[in-house]
């Protein structure tokens, strides 16, 4: 009993810090005052702003479809990137894995500077598309390291079972090796999508053509000073997301509850 | 695996490393060789191993090695004890939720929080220990980092740990083994993949921060991020923060050498 | 793997759903039309009200981008790949970009509400006749300093933060030019001095000054000042401004022995496509009733004389903000100084930075 509860509080004071700062920002949010010190006084009016300001509205959805995508589309290409790194001879795997990991050291800055002059230096356009793909590239990593050491605690064993038993490449990979890595998918998928919403600097160099995002925008109103009109938006995201996550819990509990075969 | 499907599944990734992995590097090594008069030079080299860089690199590393080493400690527990909790897969999710709030943001809270006048101060007034400076000092630097890259931490190790076999931890229990000896022997070996993972995206980014230097350790604290940072924004003196980057990309190579993953039955 | 195959479907449809949802915006807010002008800016720099008017008066969409350094606006720049109409360096960058052959030379014909700017603001080193270049906001570098914590000291010299009184008190501004600077002024150097003793001599002298400095910071000085985390800060008198607004215990100054002039410039940069409409931009803004609007929005000094009319009076009258002639004699535009010896400043000033402690 004392250890559960010893258990509890040590959770709940790790929540606790992980929300602060969150609450903090919710706080404020309501102050007329007009900055981050000093409340004084209640008032929505923040909260108005938003919803007259299409631009800001415009830069919220840009920004969640790039964090989508990109984590998708580096969720696929780094899997299959790790599934095929596993089975490499340590040499080549140990190689790989450096390369994998250079945009993890590199500052934000020589990544985005380094895209920039790659991207005009093809001549590609810049916006949408340019934006989604170096997102797509900084976030390959992340979900590589994050699946491969599932990939590597899987017995070979199950594989080569599975094989014996007559399963072709197609089914030995989506009948064994994705279920036992699906923690390590979702890890990497979620991982992705905190470094795509978290990201200014290669955003801020490779985007172009009005195509704005919210880090960018939040960034680059610093030198006046950040609007309280940003931590109301923040608020409203987060209790979207709190929602959402809360009804994508309820929703994978059912489809679990219905004996769907997967390792958890 | 057959090699075909292996080819296939390379494809994407392995173009992926030329295009926005080999290409960048090449660049950045291009560019270490030129001074600021875009003269070639390997004087920038040189200069890298004046104090001021050893220095900073020295420092780098230090803190690196501390937000490392405390995000472990925080994050194991905290991995351990959530897959003991019922609802486990939507407390890790709760975990991460936070880090989707932008950065700045959260910087500026904190710059709040930690501020002379701001909640620590008054809680340490309260319980009797009066207020400290807690801004711009290693303390709160250590403590912001250690806060942003905990979600990278926690998951990798909540993921191994998940898939223990309870079986196997009754097992050892039953051959009398003590607390202790069970997590050293089993529980430890088998998370070990979890812990290098987790030690990989915590340490190699940690090397590299940035505006968190000046946020919240009100440049008190130097990294090599932030020099890389100042020399291609203020000074513009892209050569020499090339250079850096080029030692960093080499420092990474020497870290992931040392925590190289095994594979199970290999 | 089925949820695996869920959350794969409902990720794509969610981003189907929502790359519509822009879309259809984006058409409606006329970003995707022919009749736009991109407009290259710091966040919240302008009246967004203002610039609604300037869409519906002549019937051109602006699309507004942001930066949050003179630097890393200068590297899209010069990139290219995307079009920028009118951009807002600060001077010292304005040459530099005249330098790089990345500027539109301005067609004075097309502006006529430039005869509304104050002679003291033109034809300045940076750029000789305003062939590229006018200004939008301009200011000075300054001490800030809280009456109530410091308990009525006054400051008129740079002198004064050396100071042993002030131990921990100070909050520097994170710039090369102007710590340095600062160093320099308080000598009875110039700002744009490159004698390698007199630079040396400052260095030495800011070393002293260490036991004194809180911390070495950017645009969070704001925050930190209002919520009284130090006492004095070295500021641009823009963030001065900000500053005072929230937190009656703060005052300006600009020391005696001199301080640096600034500004933010309209420029028309080689990216541009619509360069008649950034024309007729710059003239809107330059509109002394605009101007006066604009400048009561983003608190910042403007150097267009006829739009202090407009402005209330305490704004206008206030010495700290819109200095006498006198003392702007004394203030200096700092002059680009050729890499070399920028390159010094900046290294002085990082080892300045790391043997703080």
């Amino acid at each position: 009993m004392g250890k559960k509860s010893a258990a509890n509080i040590f959770l709940i004071f790790m929540f606790f810090i992980l929300y602060a700062p969150i609450f903090y920002l919710i706080f404020y949010s309501f102050n007329s005052g007009g900055t981050m010190s000093g409340f004084d006084g209640f008032t929505w009016e923040w909260y108005e702003e938003i919803f007259q300001d299409t631009r800001l509205f415009i830069i919220v959805l840009n920004t969640v479809v790039i964090a989508l995508l990109s984590a998708l589309i580096s969720t696929i290409i780094g899997v299959f990137g790790a599934i095929a790194l596993r089975s490499l001879k340590q040499r080549q795997q140990q190689t790989l894995l450096a390369l994998n990991n250079v945009l993890i050291v590199s500052p934000d800055v020589i990544i985005g500077a380094s895209f920039l002059i790659l991207f005009t230096f093809i001549g590609f356009q810049l916006g949408f598309y340019s934006v989604l793909l170096s997102h797509i590239a900084f976030s390959i990593p992340i979900v590589v390291l994050m699946v491969l050491p599932k990939l590597m605690e899987m017995s070979p064993s199950l594989v080569d079972a599975a094989k014996d038993l007559g399963a072709n490449s197609w089914e030995v990979l989506t009948k064994v090796v994705l279920p036992y890595i699906t923690p390590g998918i979702f890890a990497g998928f979620f991982m992705a999508l905190t470094y795509s919403m978290d990201d200014f600097a290669v955003t801020f160099f490779v985007t172009g053509n009005g195509f704005t995002t919210l880090s960018v925008e939040i960034y680059s109103m610093a030198r006046q000073g950040i609007s309280l009109t940003i931590n109301a938006l923040s608020t409203i995201l987060f209790l979207v997301t709190i929602v959402l996550v809360l009804i994508y819990y309820y929703l994978s509990q059912r489809s679990g509850v219905k004996g769907v075969n997967f390792r958890k | 695996m057959e090699n075909k499907t292996r080819t296939l599944y390379m494809i994407p990734y392995i173009g992926w490393i030329i295009l926005f992995v080999v290409a960048p590097i090449a660049l950045v090594v291009y560019y270490s060789f030129f001074d600021i008069h875009g003269n070639f030079t390997v004087g920038n080299y040189g200069k890298f191993f004046t104090p001021v860089y050893l220095k900073m690199a020295i420092s780098s590393f230090w803190y690196a090695f501390l937000i490392t080493i405390i995000s472990l400690a925080a994050a194991y527990p905290t991995a351990y004890l959530l897959t003991k909790t019922k609802h486990k897969q939507l407390w890790l999710l709760l975990i991460i939720v936070p880090s989707w709030v932008n950065l700045l943001l959260k910087a500026y809270a904190f710059i709040g929080i930690f501020g002379a006048h701001g909640a620590a101060n008054q809680f340490l007034d309260i319980i009797g220990i009066g207020t400290k400076q807690l801004l711009f000092t290693d303390f709160s630097f250590v403590f912001v980092s250690v806060y942003i890259f905990i979600p990278f931490m926690i998951l990798p190790i909540f993921n191994a740990l998940d898939n223990l076999n309870p079986s196997l931890l009754d097992a050892t229990k039953d051959l009398g083994a003590s607390k202790w000896t069970t997590f050293r022997r089993v529980i430890l070996p088998l998370t070990l993949n979890g812990v290098k993972s987790g030690i990989q995206v915590v340490f190699i980014p940690s090397l590299s921060l940035f505006m968190l230097t000046r946020l919240i350790a009100g440049n008190r604290v130097i990294t090599l991020g932030t020099a890389i940072e100042q020399h291609f924004l203020v000074t513009q003196d892209w050569g020499m923060g090339s250079t850096i980057a080029v030692f960093l990309i080499i420092a990474m190579f020497l870290i992931m050498a040392l925590t190289g993953f095994r594979r199970r039955g290999a | 793997m089925k949820k695996l195959m869920q959350a794969f479907i409902a990720v794509l449809l969610l981003s189907a759903v929502l790359l519509t949802a822009i879309n259809r915006l984006n058409a409606t807010e006329g970003y995707s039309g022919e009749n736009t002008l991109t407009v290259f800016n710091w966040g919240d720099y302008i009246d967004m009200e203002l610039v609604e008017q300037f869409e519906e008066e002549t019937g051109i969409t602006v699309i507004y981008e942001t930066f949050d350094s003179n630097e890393a606006m200068l590297t899209k720049i010069q990139q290219g790949g995307t079009t920028y109409d009118i951009a807002v360096p600060s001077e010292y960058m304005v040459q530099k970009m005249m330098e790089e052959d990345l500027l539109v030379e301005l067609d004075h014909s097309k502006i006529p509400n430039m005869k509304y700017l104050d002679e003291r603001f033109m034809d300045l080193s940076y750029d000789p006749g305003n062939k590229y270049s006018l200004p939008y906001f301009w200011g000075t570098v300054g001490i800030v300093y809280n009456t109530k914590l410091l308990e009525g000291k006054e400051f008129s010299s740079w002198n004064d933060l050396w100071d042993p009184a002030l131990e921990n008190d100070i909050l520097l501004v994170d710039g090369a030019r102007e710590v340095i600077g600062m160093g320099l002024n308080s000598l009875g150097y110039s700002l744009n001095d490159t004698n390698r003793d007199h630079l040396q001599e400052a260095y030495e002298k800011l070393t002293k000054l260490t036991p004194n400095i809180k911390a070495i910071v950017g645009d969070e000085n704001k925050l930190l000042m209002q919520n009284e985390e130090a006492a004095i800060a070295v500021v641009w008198s823009g963030d001065a401004a900000d500053m005072m607004w929230e937190n009656e215990n703060l005052d300006y100054v600009v020391p005696e022995e001199g301080s640096n002039l600034w500004f933010d410039t309209f420029v028309i940069p080689k990216t541009a496509k619509n360069i008649e409409g950034a024309h007729q931009f710059i003239n809107f803004f330059l509109d002394p009733e605009i101007n006066a609007l604009n400048t009561e929005y983003v608190s910042y000094s403007t150097p267009n004389k006829e739009a202090l009319k407009y402005m209330p009076e305490d704004m206008v009258e206030d010495e700290r903000f819109y200095p006498s002639p006198e003392l702007t004699e004394r203030l200096e535009v700092y002059e680009n100084l050729g890499r070399e010896h920028l390159a010094y400043y900046n290294d002085l000033f990082l080892e300045f930075k790391m043997y703080r402690k």
